[in-house]
């Protein structure tokens, strides 16, 4: 499930570590910190910069 | 192949419908109707239709019987030649306001006048497929629906229940106001404009509270801005108790998973994170987004849709293929451009 908005997600099976995916529903980019369990967390993003 | 004429094609909403029911499969548009075009290729009004289509608009004497009748007239007047339009056809969609709400109390309040066919009212359908799709299906009339309050409909009835008041801000292009210029219309007035004309009391309140009832207090505002088409929603809504943005997801995917034409766009990456009018220009889409406050006691919904489409022909096509026993989304799909 997307920690974000609980939408299934399918993690192809042959994912790796540190793999990012995308929720389908948000749009979310998650990162797979671990496989057995299955941990995914927010990847980090680059904050836009709005100028000085 | 079901023959369809349209009453009043001259408009904005009529030339939308035209090119709608042009490209679906099961429907071949036989005659349109305008006093003031009659004679002429459609095309001279439509230029979007050169080439495509070669009917020429005829007087609404000359009408002759068909399949389906779409009403495309200002406001009051398919109210009062209802009957004679009900000879022509068993099948009539009415896009203007005149059977849109359930009684002629309702009506009075909200138009200022009595309602000239009250006896018409109970027979029509309000046309929003995404809450009357089992009473469209196989019904013979159906009413259009306002764009502002398909919006406001769309947006917040996964809601009901969990809201204790929402204050909403539409903004709207000029397409709204129809194609007979008046003096808002004037380029030097309306280009450029980001005018609230209508802060309380808008006609399509007596829509929203009739789909999503009057326990909710809900107040709009509607603004025009210079856009040509479209309809940006912004609604701040209040809950009762506080609620998580999957909370929202569940509500939102409960009310909307199976609707073809309602996407919700919520995003947490790319560019274009909430609905925007201009991707939905020209679709029968209504796209839907939310983010929750922090404290969860009040959630922004942004929702955007084509005033032409899914806020008139777009729905009225809609309901036709459930009236009569169609795909409901054939001859809909058209996704937009972009950018």
């Amino acid at each position: 499930m997307c920690p974000e908005c609980d939408a299934e997600l399918n993690i192809p099976a042959d994912a790796m570590e540190n793999e990012i995916i995308a929720c389908p529903d948000c749009g979310a980019e998650l990162e797979i910190i671990s496989l057995n369990p299955l941990q995914l967390e927010l990847a980090p993003e680059v904050e836009e910069d709005w100028g000085e | 192949m079901i023959n369809v004429g349209i009453v009043g094609g001259s408009g904005y909403t009529g030339g939308e419908l035209l090119r709608l029911l042009h490209f679906h499969p099961l429907v071949d548009v036989t005659q349109i109707t305008s006093r003031q075009q009659a004679g002429r290729y459609v095309h001279t009004v439509h230029p979007n239709m050169r080439g495509i289509s070669k009917l020429q608009f005829i007087h609404p004497d000359a009408l002759q019987t068909c399949d389906v009748l779409f009403l495309c007239l200002p406001h009051g007047e398919a109210a009062r030649q209802i009957d004679y339009y009900a000879t022509l056809a068993p099948t009539i969609i009415d896009l203007s306001a005149d059977f849109r709400l359930n009684t002629p109390e309702e009506y009075e309040r909200w138009y200022g006048h009595p309602h000239p066919a009250p006896e018409w009212l109970a027979r029509f359908i309000y046309g929003l497929p995404e809450v009357n799709r089992t009473l469209l299906r196989g019904a013979a009339y159906a009413s259009g629906v306002g764009c502002n309050a398909t919006a406001v409909n769309l947006a917040l009835r996964p809601l009901i229940g969990l809201l204790d008041h929402a204050a909403i801000e539409i903004k709207v292009g000029s397409s709204e106001g129809g194609n007979s210029p008046n003096e808002g219309s004037h380029h030097p007035i309306r280009s450029g404009a980001v005018r609230t004309y209508k802060p309380t009391g808008h006609r399509h309140m007596a829509e929203i509270q009739m789909i999503l009832g009057t326990d909710i207090q809900t107040h709009f505002a509607v603004t025009a801005i210079e856009m040509v088409r479209g309809i940006h929603l912004t609604a701040h809504c209040y809950f009762n108790q506080p609620q998580t943005e999957k909370d929202l997801w569940k509500l939102y995917r409960a009310a909307y998973r199976d609707e073809p034409f309602i996407r919700l766009v919520s995003g947490k990456t790319g560019l274009h994170r909430f609905p925007e009018p201009r991707i939905v220009a020209g679709t029968n889409y209504c796209d839907i987004g939310f983010e929750v406050d922090a404290d969860g006691k009040h959630v922004v919904v942004i929702a955007a849709l084509d005033n032409l489409g899914k806020g008139a022909a777009g729905s009225a096509v809609q309901c036709m293929n459930l009236m009569l026993g169609f795909d409901e989304c054939m001859g809909l799909q058209f996704p937009g451009i972009y950018p």
